[in-house]
This record gives structure tokens, C-alpha cells and sequence, in this order.
């Protein structure tokens, strides 16, 4: 992995991505977690975007150029120490699987060849760490879906999922905070809420933190 | 104080957005076209970024309380004072009792989308995470976290008027210019995006090549296109989630692409084909429902020249705000910055 050198595109005149082929590690992401800390001290960098397996940098073009800052990531990039997240809590998420909670469980078991009660038992038996937040506030993208729960997102994504859906996307699992549009397959819902604007801080969810669903019910 | 009769389709609350939380998953939102939000400011003597309205398709009515001083930009909708017809671009001193109205007509040869209204010292509402900009998805910021009702009523912030500049006559500056393409299609420039090559070259011609219609699904976490089918390559796996920003065009699988917009998601897992620059953002949110776009590919060079030269407008304003004894605002940070 240490070997791999990142991808470098520009999104935009103003945002670099850097990016690692697949699959997405936990070694592969402490490495990115450290590049964002090292990258938010050069100068004109305004923003750090992690994603999974890989890190957008937004900057100020005018003052400095996407070609210095390629230089500068491919120079940090093979020094870099992996960070591992400060002591990562164990968050339990007690989950409702399946029924009107998770109408697409029956899609995963067809997909995943498994049968429903088999996808809720392998999904809250695995042990999760939250590699970022995105997509919403207090959105947390976990890595540790064993491999053989993976599913496709759906091919139009829906107008409207309810807040707290606990889906499956690709080869990611996750909570949605809030209702929103969202293309993931649903499997559960919790009844925690993940986000509050005033709280300090606003997620339930860090970086870091070990996340394990606890089944609460199972429709299937 | 102003209070809102009638809101029309969709009022908010909106500044400059909401910058540097994008870690926490929390969007930039704020005026989807910071540009004519810092127009509207300069015209009133706030700072580019200060809280203003965003109006959607007009339909609204505005009732003064107290008097001040107000600036229209976008499309104005038929806007009026008291039954006095009101002009974007244009600066106009409001009395305690006064009404404003939009008609919900477009009122140019090209129709709009929105109008951003600024007042004189900015809504005061409370500054949440950094911003006054409402999150219309997450419900938070902005007025009580949601879209304008009727009835509601908003606290304007100290004026940097004095009372001789806020009663001063009526005066305009020139809003930016938008060339539509001679089939009436906004013309929109973007860079390939990192996952263009996902796209074979006779698929990424089609979609440079194509009149979009903007459909009416679109809302202000993106514009929903529809057009010709766009496929990614055979064998292009499902990406991983990465950080996505205003102006992106994402694929979906059923190929029809989606431009994100300020309220959108952080990150995405669609196939980034193009990312509009950030120039052309304010074009965007102005587009109508049901008009055409245009996807013309440029380069780096020519998207960094194209926000100079919007710099250059925004400073060109400058001079003759200040001739007119206006407050000018500071050249600080950058009020149109997409990030």
C-alpha cells in the first residue's frame, strides 16, 4: 500500500482529489487522516474533504497553484506516518432490521444470496471503525461490511429516505442523520439521533470510533 | 424588522454559506449565487456576505416595519414598492409601512429562477456553525432551521447607512452579463472531472454536445438534467465514496446527470463527469426550470481567468459606491468563493 502513489485530479479549478486504488483499508485511511493533518498547514489549503480512501484538498488558486500542491502531496505522501485515531470510543447502534424500517433487506438476502435473518445476523455481528463523516452532517462512512453483504447502490436513488436508515451502499455501510434523497439499500433504522447543530460537538459519530449495530427487531 | 406575507414557493434565509465544516458532512449552503448576494450587499452598504433573502420563482410579499434601505438582484419577478416598479441592480430607500411585492412574472427576455433581496444591516438572525445561512435539508440555521412562512418576522442588523445615505435616490449599477447560446441554452463552462475518463470519448462528446433540460425535480441541492443517456464504460466498478463540491456533474446509473449545488452532500458516490467552474455557479442558480443548459468543456487556465474577470466586476463596483459616499467593503477573504 505504502508503495502506491496517490492519483492526483483536479475537481474544479479550486479542489484537488488525491485518491488510492481500491480496496479501501484501515492502514490506507490512517495514512489519509494524516495527510489532512499535515495538508491543513500549507498555506492557501482552506479545506479538507477525507472520503474513503482518499482526500480532497480545496485551496485558493490564487494563492497557490494545483501544481504545487501536486508537488507537495507526492513529496509528503511516501514520509507519511499512519495516524491512528485517539483512543476510538465503542458506540452501540440499536437497530430495527428490516420490515418498514429496512425495505430493502429482502433486495441485499436476494442479491447477497444470503436470507434476510443471515444479512441482519452478519451485519450486526461485525465490527465496524468510522473512516470519515460526509454526504450529511454527522454522516459517519465505516469500513468493516464483510465482503459478502456488498450490494450495489439502488439504480435511481430515492426522493425521500427516513432520518436514522441504516443502509448498505457498494461495499459501505452507514446511518442516514436526516431524511434525505439517498441511493443506498435500506436495511434498519435506529432510533439514536446522529446530529445536533448545538451540541459540542454536533456528531455522534468521530473519526476513529468503533461502531457495532445491535439488533433490536428483525422483520424478515 | 420586516415580516414576510406572503413567501411565495421558497424564501430563506441565506448568507455567504457555511464554510469549513464539510468534515462534520455539513454542506456550505448560503446564496446559490453569492455573486448577486454580494452585489445586493454592496448596494446597501453591508458587507458582501452579510444575510439576505433568497426568493424563489417571486410570488412573495414583504412588509417594512421600520424604514431602511433594499437592493434587488437576480430576477426581480415583477417586483414593486408600494405598486412602484423596482428594478434589479438597483439600490431604493424603503419606508416604515411599505410593501414589497414580486408578481412571480418573469420579468426579463430570458426568464430566472430567484431573486436575493439584501437590507440595509442584514437579517440578525443567530449565527449557528459559523453561518446565518438556513440548512433547509438538516433544519437548522437561518429562521427557526426552515423556509420562510407567513407571519414570520426577521430582526435587521445595525445599518452602516447614515440616515442621509439610506434616504438617498434610487441608483444602479450593472449586473453581470449571461450570453445564452442561440438556442436560448445557458452556457455553462466545465472541467473534466476525475472520473471523465469512466466515459468513452464519443459519450463524453454527447454530453459537451447536448441541450439539458433542467428539470423540475431540481431544487437547491442540485439541478436535475435530462437529456441523452449517459453511460460510464463497461467494467467501471462501483466508486467509493469522495468529496464532492458545488458545481459537480455526477452520473447516476440511470444517465442523467446531476449538477450539485449549495446544499448538496459533501460526498458523493456517482461518477464525477465535469465540475462546473466556479465563474459559471451563479449562472446555475439563476437557470429556470424547464430552460436549457449547455456543457462546454475548458481548462484550468481558462477557469481561473474567468474568476478573475468576475473579480474584476465585483472591484469595478467599487469607485462608484464609494463616489456615492457609500460604506465600501473590505477586500477581504473572498465572497464568491464555491469552497
Amino acid at each position: 500500500m505504502t508503495a502506491t502513489r496517490p492519483r492526483l485530479h483536479a475537481l474544479g479549478e479550486a479542489a484537488l482529489l488525491c485518491e488510492l486504488p481500491p480496496p479501501a483499508t484501515l492502514a490506507a485511511q490512517q495514512k489519509w487522516w494524516a495527510l489532512a493533518e499535515q495538508a491543513a498547514q500549507w498555506p492557501g489549503v482552506l479545506e479538507l474533504l477525507p472520503g474513503m480512501n482518499n482526500l480532497t484538498l480545496c485551496f485558493d488558486p490564487r494563492h497557490v497553484t494545483r501544481q504545487a500542491l501536486e508537488d507537495k502531496v507526492r513529496e509528503a505522501w511516501p514520509a507519511l506516518a499512519p495516524k491512528t485515531a485517539a483512543a476510538g470510543r465503542l458506540v452501540e447502534i440499536p437497530t430495527a432490521y428490516g420490515g418498514d424500517d429496512g425495505p430493502d433487506l429482502d433486495d441485499v438476502a436476494r442479491h447477497t444470496g444470503l436470507s434476510p435473518r443471515e444479512v441482519v445476523r452478519r451485519h450486526s455481528e461485525a465490527d465496524y471503525v468510522v473512516y470519515f463523516l460526509g454526504f450529511l452532517p454527522g454522516f459517519a462512512f465505516m469500513g468493516g461490511l464483510p465482503a459478502e453483504l456488498a450490494t450495489p447502490r439502488r439504480a435511481e436513488p430515492r426522493v425521500a429516505v427516513p432520518a436514522r436508515s441504516v443502509g448498505i451502499g457498494g461495499e459501505q455501510t452507514g446511518i442516514y442523520p436526516l431524511q434525505s434523497p439517498g441511493g443506498w439499500q435500506l436495511i434498519g433504522r435506529t432510533r439514536l439521533e446522529l446530529f445536533d447543530p448545538k451540541a459540542e460537538p454536533p456528531t455522534l459519530l468521530r473519526p476513529g470510533d468503533r461502531v457495532r449495530f445491535v439488533a433490536e427487531s428483525v422483520v424478515a | 424588522m420586516i415580516e414576510i406575507l406572503k413567501p411565495g414557493p421558497l424564501a430563506s434565509v441565506q448568507d455567504a454559506g457555511r464554510h469549513g465544516q464539510r468534515q462534520l458532512g455539513i454542506c456550505p449552503g448560503g446564496a446559490l449565487d453569492t455573486l448577486a448576494l454580494a452585489v445586493a450587499n454592496r448596494l446597501v452598504g453591508n458587507d458582501d456576505g452579510a444575510a439576505g433573502l433568497e426568493l424563489t420563482l417571486g410570488g412573495c410579499a414583504i412588509h417594512f416595519h421600520a424604514a431602511t434601505r433594499i437592493a434587488l438582484t437576480g430576477d426581480a419577478f415583477g417586483a414593486s414598492l408600494d405598486g412602484r416598479p423596482l428594478t434589479c441592480g438597483w439600490s431604493v430607500p424603503v419606508e416604515a409601512g411599505q410593501v414589497l411585492r414580486l408578481t412571480g412574472q418573469a420579468s426579463g427576455m430570458r426568464p430566472g429562477l430567484r431573486t436575493w433581496l439584501a437590507l440595509a444591516g442584514g437579517i440578525d438572525v443567530p449565527v449557528l456553525l459559523g453561518s446565518r445561512s438556513t440548512d433547509l435539508k438538516a433544519g437548522f440555521g437561518g429562521h427557526q432551521g426552515r423556509a420562510l412562512r407567513k407571519g414570520d418576522r426577521l430582526a435587521l442588523g445595525p445599518s452602516r447607512l447614515t440616515e442621509a445615505q439610506r434616504k438617498r435616490r434610487p441608483f444602479g449599477v450593472r449586473l453581470p452579463d449571461d450570453v445564452p447560446a442561440s438556442d436560448g441554452a445557458t452556457v455553462l463552462r466545465v472541467m473534466a472531472g476525475p472520473e471523465s475518463a469512466q466515459f468513452s470519448a464519443a459519450t463524453r462528446r454527447q454530453f459537451h454536445g447536448a441541450a439539458w433540460r433542467i428539470t423540475p425535480q431540481s431544487n437547491r441541492m442540485g439541478s436535475r438534467l435530462a437529456g441523452p443517456e449517459i453511460k460510464r464504460l463497461r467494467g467501471a466498478g462501483d466508486m467509493l465514496s469522495a468529496g464532492v463540491i458545488p458545481g459537480t456533474v455526477q452520473v447516476p446509473p440511470s444517465g442523467q446527470p446531476i449538477i450539485l449545488m449549495g446544499d448538496a452532500q459533501t460526498t458523493g458516490g456517482y461518477p464525477r463527469i465535469a465540475v462546473l467552474i466556479r465563474a459559471d455557479l451563479w449562472k446555475l442558480a439563476q437557470a429556470p426550470l424547464g430552460g436549457l443548459l449547455r456543457l462546454e468543456e475548458v481548462d484550468g487556465d481558462t477557469a481561473l481567468a474567468a474568476w478573475e474577470e468576475q473579480r474584476r466586476y465585483l472591484c469595478a463596483l467599487a469607485p462608484g459606491l464609494a463616489l456615492a459616499g457609500w460604506p465600501v467593503a473590505p477586500a477581504h477573504g473572498d465572497p464568491t468563493n464555491g469552497n
